[in-house]
């Protein structure tokens, strides 16, 4: 890449900061210099979170029809997966999976259903409700 | 003790860590790109079956933690590194390393790190920091690839230290020992080290998925994405693809324009001018990279989606693995000054 060929596109990085990028300059000597962005890659990002609004959107659905827990919908909508929330929770994946089920999340105690809130920044009333809320 | 820490800004966070801190203690010629090529950073691997954010798992650089543990090894630097199992003892160690003028590496995950953009917040384990001062609840920040340095509560930074699942930090730290000033011939030695062992992993790592072979083995699998996952999914891979080799961090091109700057820099250190000619083909492959990213975003973004679009974009890999091999190929045969 020549240095004049760095592209200088708008970004989701607008306003936080610009990131280096290495390229040769006339004399075709390494030199670094600040971009804004590349339209490539932001497209590329652009189009992962269409995805994940895609899933936040399925989820929630499945969620106000009564097929799946609010948790279902949190964890899409935090971008995790079982592995990550029972990292954080310390359930098993299994358990969650259950927690997954309307009729066990709402027999879940105060303190499980705490767990998941604390993790997913929502007050448990939230938790709750994520139908209303969402 | 007075805190003298400089930010110095990088294009990627672990070469910025891990040059900010050498330089911290006194190895005044060490830059990002000598950090990655000494640290033997380039890479390539594709690992199928495994799955991040429901993409393909790709890299375009080596294993976290390995560029700072190579390069402040091969300079003859001794290292600290610790993790913990509780986050108070964490913290301890932190502040007494501050109080004592000591800038420490921190490994962190960003989903948490509150000062990045929210799109580039995913649960990604294996970020790199400096920590270099406290005032009050606030620790101060210099995370590489801002322009500037930042500031997190006692709590915010906490949570990236004790980020969970794959790769989590556990709070680990990592610092040089002792000050130490390194000789223009240590450096030089440390080149080489570093050459021989890059040509290693990318030309004779066994199997066939990583390393020059792997370029080839990705660029295969993708003229089957098509058929195999649909138009759709298949576009998302692509874009997980370009995400991996552009984002920030990269320098652009997968890294191999950071590599091509190395080359150079070595270069200052061993007057053999074939290094300035392989430097030229690394500069072709991280535009060669470049150029396939265009081809993939025609994908993602619908506009081109034949089978012969993907058999394109499937043989800028092809393209590229034998272009990258050639080049490794001949620095496996560079004189190096003694």
């Amino acid at each position: 890449m020549k240095k004049d060929e760095i592209p200088q596109d708008p970004s989701p990085l607008d306003k936080f900061t610009k990131e280096v990028c290495y390229a040769v300059d006339e004399s075709g000597n390494y030199v670094t210099q600040l971009s804004r962005g590349w339209e490539v890659k932001a497209s590329a990002l652009g189009i992962t979170w269409e995805d994940i609004d895609k899933k936040v959107a399925e989820a929630k659905q499945k969620v106000d029809k009564g097929e799946l827990s609010p948790i279902a919908y949190y964890i899409e909508l935090r971008v995790m997966d079982l592995s990550i929330v029972s990292a954080y929770t310390g359930f098993w994946k299994w358990t969650i999976k259950r927690h997954l089920k309307p009729s066990v999340f709402k027999k879940l105690s105060t303190a499980a259903l705490q767990k998941y809130a604390n993790l997913f920044e929502v007050t448990i009333d939230q938790l709750k409700n994520s139908s209303v809320n969402a | 003790m007075p805190n003298t820490f400089q930010h110095l800004q990088a294009a990627h966070c672990e070469n910025g860590v891990t040059t900010n801190l050498l330089r911290s203690v006194g190895v005044t010629q060490i830059t990002e790109p000598l950090a990655f090529g000494i640290g033997s950073g380039l890479f390539f691997i594709y690992i199928p079956l495994m799955k991040i954010n429901g993409g393909p798992a790709i890299a375009f650089r080596t294993m976290p933690g390995l560029i700072f543990k190579r390069t402040a090894q091969s300079l003859g630097i001794e290292v600290v590194r610790k993790t913990f199992s509780s986050p108070a003892k964490a913290q301890q160690f932190l502040d007494d390393c501050i109080k004592s003028g000591q800038p420490v590496g921190c490994q962190v995950g960003v989903y948490f790190l509150s000062y990045f953009p929210k799109e580039y917040r995913f649960h990604f384990n294996a970020h790199n920091l400096i920590v270099y001062g406290k005032e009050g609840d606030n620790y101060l920040v210099s995370d590489p690839v801002m322009e500037t340095t930042n500031v997190l509560s006692t709590y915010e930074l906490e949570r990236v230290r004790f980020a969970k699942g794959a790769l989590a930090p556990k709070g680990q730290v990592y610092f040089p020992k002792a000050a130490k000033p390194v000789s223009d011939d240590q450096i030089r030695r440390a080149i080489v080290t570093g050459v021989k062992r890059n040509v290693r992993d990318m030309l004779h790592i066994p199997g066939p998925i990583a390393g020059v072979s792997g370029i080839k083995y990705t660029g295969n699998k993708i003229k089957n994405w098509r058929d195999k996952l649909g138009v759709e999914k298949a576009g998302l891979y692509l874009a997980q693809l370009v995400r991996m080799q552009e984002e920030i961090g990269t320098g652009g091109g997968g890294f191999r324009f950071i590599y091509g700057a190395f080359l150079q820099q070595a270069h200052a250190y061993h007057k053999n001018d074939s290094l300035l000619e392989i430097s030229k083909s690394f500069t072709q492959s991280g535009d060669l990279w470049r150029n396939a990213a265009v081809q993939a975003a025609g994908i993602y973004k619908g506009r081109i989606t034949s089978q012969a679009d993907f058999n394109i974009m499937g043989d800028y890999l092809l393209e590229i693995s034998e272009l990258e091999k050639k080049a490794f190929k001949e620095l496996s045969k560079v004189q190096w000054q003694k």
